[in-house]
């Protein structure tokens, strides 16, 4: 049941992905990729991961997939012209020749790894409360930092696009 | 039993009742909005307008759905299913009522309760923009991308205040389950005062309250569909069922937020007094409703209320009698007492929904802003802030 579901996402996360590639318009390349984000949240889920999964909706598809089509949108921009021109041979060569690729750098990564026990669907049990913690005691000072790293580039965006007085 | 086929049961029993609430929530939206401007509202269609959701779901089937040409056909028929379905989606976390026990199955009144059910309803709506936002974009039109727009902006900013709104009762919870938090809000404090989490978050209810008015873009916060400058907002080129949609999306997050706000700081279906007096008090409602509707048809001011006054009482009544009866059979009084106070509390808030609708006029669009980031967000910060403070003094 689980494997079955991990594929259908993990197959949507894909196609989704390539589709935010392919896609000639800005606005649905935008909305590919809250496809793949939203996939991916199924598949924290599934691996146990239930804050993760949440954050993942609430802050990447939610927030800041919401100003990219917001900011798209506004700009109302159309849909991108190709600047080249490609034969349909050339097209297929490369599918063919980026399968083979994709193929042989996955065998090398595979074959150069170590053998380890594979990942379990909800092996991962850290409910929200537990992250939280780890969150506030083992990792407080990334925590505090990367915090102020955003605020600085919060204030850095405002002072760059403010009117010159 | 089986848990598939319970899950089933469940499932067309809250969709059957969420489908209907939607479609007569309309219709008592209209009447109240009617009586406030010292009109009647429906009265055609069946008695006192009560076949009037009917009549409109079978016109807005019927009716011929028109596409305008050079908009984004995809876009354009996604934008509804998106808003209609993320929309209808929450309410399978929404509790009830307490565990129940019907012979040999036990179960809880609700659907799924997830650890992070709060988490979720809060992620579903942060993705319920993108309907009225691709709505507006795609139909291409002026006055749909500049309503789309504006809903995106403003949904954004108001998620802010929200969020913060509803984390200061998680602190005081200290959960993300709605089960749990109701739970945590059972009890009474000096023996009547009931434990909810109004009481200590009274500013974060208001805060979270008037966040969920812009979250549904509802009146005074209905910017993306404001008649005088935008003709319809982002649904203008929509018709037929797919304006239905929409309509639907509407309605159906009001009752999401009315839920929402219900669990997190009225107490779910906690009684709001203590347990041998508030058994009584639906009994009470019902009959009094009853008998001063059976009083009203004796003294009938229009032809028509001879019939159906009299008959509304009696069916007040024989409610009135089935909670009495209730009293007897303990499994029947822990789903009626559950659902009176749950479906009492979360008509109460939507019954304000309507009332600020019928009276409030629009916001400008910069006062939305203004209003959103200068006042709303800093006062849910000060009321998460004090609110921790309270916690971190009070838990060793």
């Amino acid at each position: 049941m689980t494997a079955v579901i991990f594929l259908i996402f993990a197959a949507i996360a894909v196609f989704c992905g390539i589709s935010l590639v392919v896609q000639t318009h800005p606005i649905a390349s935008a909305l590919s990729l809250v496809g793949v984000m939203g996939s991916l949240a199924v598949l924290y889920l599934l691996l146990g991961g239930e804050f993760i999964a949440a954050a993942q909706l609430i802050v990447y598809a939610g927030a800041i997939m919401v100003l990219f089509v917001f900011v798209i949108m506004l700009l109302n921009s159309g849909a991108e012209t190709p600047t080249f021109q490609t034969s349909t041979f050339v097209k297929y060569l490369g599918i063919v020749l980026l399968v083979a690729f994709l193929g042989l750098i996955s065998f090398i990564i595979q074959a150069a790894l170590p053998k380890t026990e594979g990942v379990v669907f909800g092996g991962f049990q850290g409910t929200a409360a537990d992250v939280g913690r780890k969150l506030f005691t083992s990792y407080l000072l990334p925590f505090e930092v990367t915090s102020v790293l955003i605020l600085i580039a919060l204030v850095g965006a405002i002072v760059l696009a403010r009117k010159e007085i | 039993m089986n848990f598939f086929i319970l899950t089933l049961i469940k499932v067309a029993v809250v969709a059957f009742v969420l489908l209907t609430t939607l479609a007569y929530l309309q219709w008592i939206e209209r009447k109240v909005i009617a009586h406030v401007q010292l009109r009647v509202g429906p009265y055609r269609v069946g008695p006192h307008g009560l076949l009037q959701p009917l009549a409109d779901v079978v016109k807005l089937i019927t009716k011929e759905g028109m596409m305008p040409s050079h908009v984004n056909k995809v876009f354009y028929l996604m934008a509804p299913f998106v808003a209609v379905t993320l929309a209808l989606i929450s309410i399978a976390v929404i509790p009830f009522g307490p565990e129940i026990t019907i012979g040999p199955v036990t179960t809880w009144m609700q659907l799924t309760d997830l650890r992070i059910g709060i988490l979720f309803v809060l992620a579903i709506s942060s993705i319920g923009v993108y309907g009225v936002a691709l709505g507006g974009w795609a139909s291409n039109n002026k006055y749909s991308l500049l309503g789309g727009l504006r809903s995106s902006a403003q949904m954004i900013s108001y998620e802010l205040p929200l969020a913060i709104a509803v984390a200061a009762p998680l602190l005081l919870a200290n959960t993300l389950s709605f089960r749990e938090m109701v739970n945590y809000q059972s009890g009474y404090w000096l023996g009547f005062i009931p434990r909810w989490n109004v009481i200590p978050e009274i500013l974060g209810f208001v805060v979270f309250m008037i966040a969920s008015f812009a979250e549904t873009n509802r009146v005074p916060f209905d910017l993306p569909e404001a008649e005088n400058e935008l003709v319809a907002g982002f649904h203008t080129e929509y018709s037929s069922m797919t304006f239905a949609a929409f309509f639907m999306a509407e309605y159906s997050n009001m009752v999401t937020v009315t839920a929402v706000a219900t669990l997190l700081f009225l107490g779910g279906w906690q009684p709001p007094f203590p347990a041998p007096y508030s058994d009584v008090v639906p009994i009470l409602v019902f009959a009094l409703s009853g008998v001063i509707a059976i009083y009203h048809g004796l003294n009938p001011a229009r032809r028509m209320d001879k019939f159906t006054l009299p008959a509304t009482g009696l069916v007040f009544l024989g409610i009135a009698a089935i909670f009495g009866l209730s009293l007897f059979v303990p499994v029947l009084k822990t789903i009626l007492m559950a659902l009176f106070w749950f479906c009492g509390k979360v008509l109460i808030l939507l019954f304000v929904f309507i009332w600020v609708r019928a009276t409030l006029p629009r916001f400008r669009y910069d006062q939305l802003m203004r209003f959103a980031w200068i006042f709303l967000f800093p006062l849910a910060m000060i009321n998460l802030l004090a609110t921790s403070l309270i916690v971190a003094l009070t838990t060793k």
